[in-house]
């Protein structure tokens, strides 16, 4: 369906013809997103612009999430070096997207209260930005200190920049500087031809995502090609990916009570979240899935064997993580460092577009596999867990709730994939993709919404992949999350949130 | 109480207790076997096939620096690719990483490129300082997964460190991203010497799928010697330890 304002598409439908998307006039773009995005219905998967002939050509993807449609709408401007008015002036949530279009394009922006970078990309428009030169928020006051933290961390964990400024023990503001894990993705997808290539970068996007993100770029090449995946495949994806979630989940909550020194909470969890990954292994030889999820088909199909142990394995999971998770979340010692700590509000995630778990546990249900349906969920009702009070606690509960969730899930998908026919087919890396298109995918993660995007040229060819991990989104999240916290308290939020280093630097 | 007690009695004993022969499932792809067999047709179409360009295009044979363990060779050639599940593949020698036509038997770290001072050093106790240059959060949750309650390579003094100042040589994962490459010198140089350094997977031995990117930059690998290649994608905690071990003569 179309109006003469923006195209709208469903998750994962056929691709949409370039040139049939209406281009608008900047301001009447401007109008018409800003209109949007003041109901919450709405939120934005993606904004980008890229290059096409003479002119740059903005796309920008909301998603409506009470009609399960995506609008596309778009505009253009030619590389005359005029400013446009800056969207986050009046719409906050869309600040990353303009700080990568300025960081990528050199776009100006009047307006932007933060216009500052985002990934020190290898081919920014500014070769004079530098990690070194990184302009960071500064208080003047002799009572004030600042504390920066990283690259490296203490622990075996990515690279990021934390600059606190505190006083005395308490932050004032958290600025979290990224790119260190930048390794050029798009391009590398952009100039890659191989299918099977392509399907390897999307599970190295993020390594903790192998099965979320790899699903989104098959579901991707699969909508530009026009290739309707088997029941059983879409079954088998959906299994993989809860999976997926279960596995980090548990992971986190070992982390989380590793850092308030529960150590009998940790190593419980350690050793489940070791009988997940395993059986992911068993299944596709892979702990973390890598190898599973392919165009087209799949290299391990699930069979009897494997459906039999993952049966075994999640009814132990589930009863042994329930008593744990009675056990944390009604201990006094841990409560006392999560109750009340590194609150996001209500208000807070929808004005910075939070997704997924972060917008979840303040109360805001989004969770595409519900909104967004895409896969076998579309033939499920989800039902998102929710928490409402936004801090670690409900970051940590939601985990214990999502576990519980997800076994149901997979419990239910495995009832629907023994009752059908067992058509998964073998991987398609040589799918043709429609010319002159863009398609869009989207898929939920364990930690939100993941979407990418192509666009083809007049031989089908892709001239742009544009991926975005949910932790653009939130890691805004985790510097709101510590104000006026404690500095001993950021590793316990940072924790709680559990973002992407490199599913945002790409 | 009881209800710790509960989970205490459902945890059981959950630390293996032979970490050089623990059995992983069948599927785990480990050591490569190729067929002494194979055909120059056969290792051409597999040296085109391949997306990691692990293949030697004449002989066949695989580069376990670059593999990234997809099985799409075994799939494509059956009979002449296979996988071992065996996860004791480190290497103190980039082209001991080759996995030649016919080489069946299990890898061995070359004695005589392991420096001296480090088993006089290190052998009762390694720390070590993790980095990550672009990894993609796969291999460093592996190596946080060694040190767990299930593999627990603390048992033999092999621990990850906070500091490099405490650290006695740093592992890298990542294909060392430009942007991250100078914090990677500046943590290596503020290791005291004697130090060890200990590649992680196939991105930080080789690049892997990132090799040819332009926001990747390899002099610090290209300009050090390195004591240990790990690969795998991520590295097995197995295969880590078992490296180690065998690094420090275990």
């Amino acid at each position: 369906m179309s109006s003469n304002l923006y195209t709208e598409v469903r998750n994962g439908s056929g691709p949409v013809g370039i040139r049939e998307i209406p281009v608008l006039d900047y301001g009447r773009f401007y109008e018409e997103v800003i209109s949007l995005l003041g109901n919450e219905r709405y939120h934005c998967l993606t904004y980008f612009c890229y290059p096409a002939g003479p002119v740059l050509k903005f796309i920008c993807c909301i998603a409506d999430d009470g009609s399960g449609t995506i609008r596309i709408l778009s505009h253009e401007k030619s590389d005359d070096g005029a400013p446009l008015r800056s969207l986050t002036e009046s719409c906050y949530a869309m600040h990353i997207f303009e700080r990568e279009i300025h960081e990528n394009h050199g776009v100006k922006y009047d307006g932007h209260p933060w216009l500052k970078p985002v990934r020190y990309p290898h081919d920014r428009a500014d070769r004079q930005n530098v990690m070194a030169n990184y302009p960071f928020y500064e208080m003047e006051s002799e009572e004030l200190h600042e504390v920066g933290v990283g690259p490296i961390h203490a622990g075996v964990i990515e690279p990021g920049h934390f600059r606190f400024i505190c006083n005395g023990e308490k932050v004032l503001h958290l600025e979290i500087q990224l790119g260190y894990q930048h390794r050029g993705i798009e391009k590398l997808f952009a100039d890659e031809v191989d299918g099977l290539r392509r399907a390897m970068l999307a599970e190295n996007i993020a390594g903790d995502t192998a099965v979320g993100h790899g699903l989104a770029y098959a579901q991707l090449a699969e909508s530009l090609a026009g290739y309707m995946p088997s029941g059983s495949l879409q079954a088998e994806r959906c299994i993989a990916l809860e999976l997926e979630r279960i596995a980090v989940h548990i992971g986190d909550t070992a982390a989380l009570c590793g850092d308030v020194a529960y150590q009998l909470g940790q190593v419980a969890s350690e050793a489940l979240r070791t009988v997940v990954i395993n059986t992911t292994q068993s299944w596709c030889g892979n702990r973390f899935g890598k190898g599973l999820i392919r165009p087209g088909g799949t290299n391990f199909p699930l069979d009897e064997e494997i459906a039999g142990e993952l049966l075994r394995n999640l009814e132990v999971v589930d009863r042994r993580f329930g008593t744990v998770t009675d056990c944390v979340y009604t201990l006094p010692s841990v409560l006392g460092r999560f109750e009340e700590i590194g609150t996001v509000t209500r208000a807070q995630a929808i004005a910075i577009g939070a997704v997924g778990m972060v917008a979840r546990t303040c109360g805001v249900p989004r969770d595409t596999r519900a909104t967004h349906p895409f896969q076998y969920y579309r033939q499920m009702a989800i039902t998102p867990a929710m928490q409402e009070n936004g801090d670690v606690l409900a970051r940590g509960m939601l985990r214990a709730l999502e576990v519980k969730e997800s076994v149901k899930i997979i419990r239910r998908l495995l009832d629907e994939w023994r009752a059908g026919e067992k058509t998964s087919g073998r991987p398609r890396y040589d799918l043709s993709f429609t010319p002159d298109s863009l398609a869009i995918s989207v898929t939920e993660g364990w930690r939100g919404e993941i979407c990418h995007v192509a666009v083809t040229d007049g031989d089908g060819r892709p001239v742009l992949w544009r991926i975005k991990d949910p932790s653009m989104h939130n890691w805004m999240a985790l510097a709101l999350a510590v104000r006026n916290q404690e500095i001993s308290d950021f590793p316990v939020c940072n924790k709680s949130f559990n973002l992407s280093y490199c599913g945002n630097d790409l | 109480m009881l209800k710790e007690i509960k989970i205490l009695a459902d945890h059981g004993k959950q630390f293996v207790p032979d970490l050089r022969n623990q059995p992983v499932s069948a599927r785990f792809r480990g050591r490569p076997v190729i067929s002494e067999d194979i055909t120059s047709e056969q290792a051409e179409k597999a040296a085109a096939m391949c997306p990691a360009g692990a293949i030697d295009r004449r002989s066949g044979a695989t580069d376990l620096g670059r593999c990234t363990f997809c099985n799409e060779c075994a799939l494509m050639l059956p009979g002449v690719y296979r996988f071992t599940n065996d996860y004791r593949i480190a290497a103190t020698r980039r082209e001991s990483l080759v996995v030649k036509p016919g080489q069946s038997d299990q890898l061995r770290i070359d004695e005589t490129a392991v420096r001296k001072e480090i088993r006089r050093l290190f052998r009762r106790s390694l720390k070590l300082r993790q980095v990550s240059a672009g990894g993609d959060n796969s291999c460093e949750m592996e190596l946080g997964a060694a040190g767990n309650v299930n593999f627990d390579m603390g048992r033999y003094g092999i621990e990850f460190v906070a500091s490099p100042r405490h650290a006695d040589g740093i592992v890298i994962t990542g294909p060392v991203s430009a942007n991250m490459a100078e914090a990677l010198e500046i943590c290596y140089d503020a290791t005291p010497s004697p130090k060890v350094i200990i590649l992680v997977g196939t991105d930080a031995i080789s690049g892997g799928l990132f090799a040819g990117s332009p926001a990747v930059k390899r002099n610090f690998i290209e300009n050090h010697h390195i004591d240990l290649y790990l690969p795998g994608n991520p590295a097995h905690p197995l295969t880590f330890i078992n490296g180690v071990m065998d690094l420090l003569k275990l």
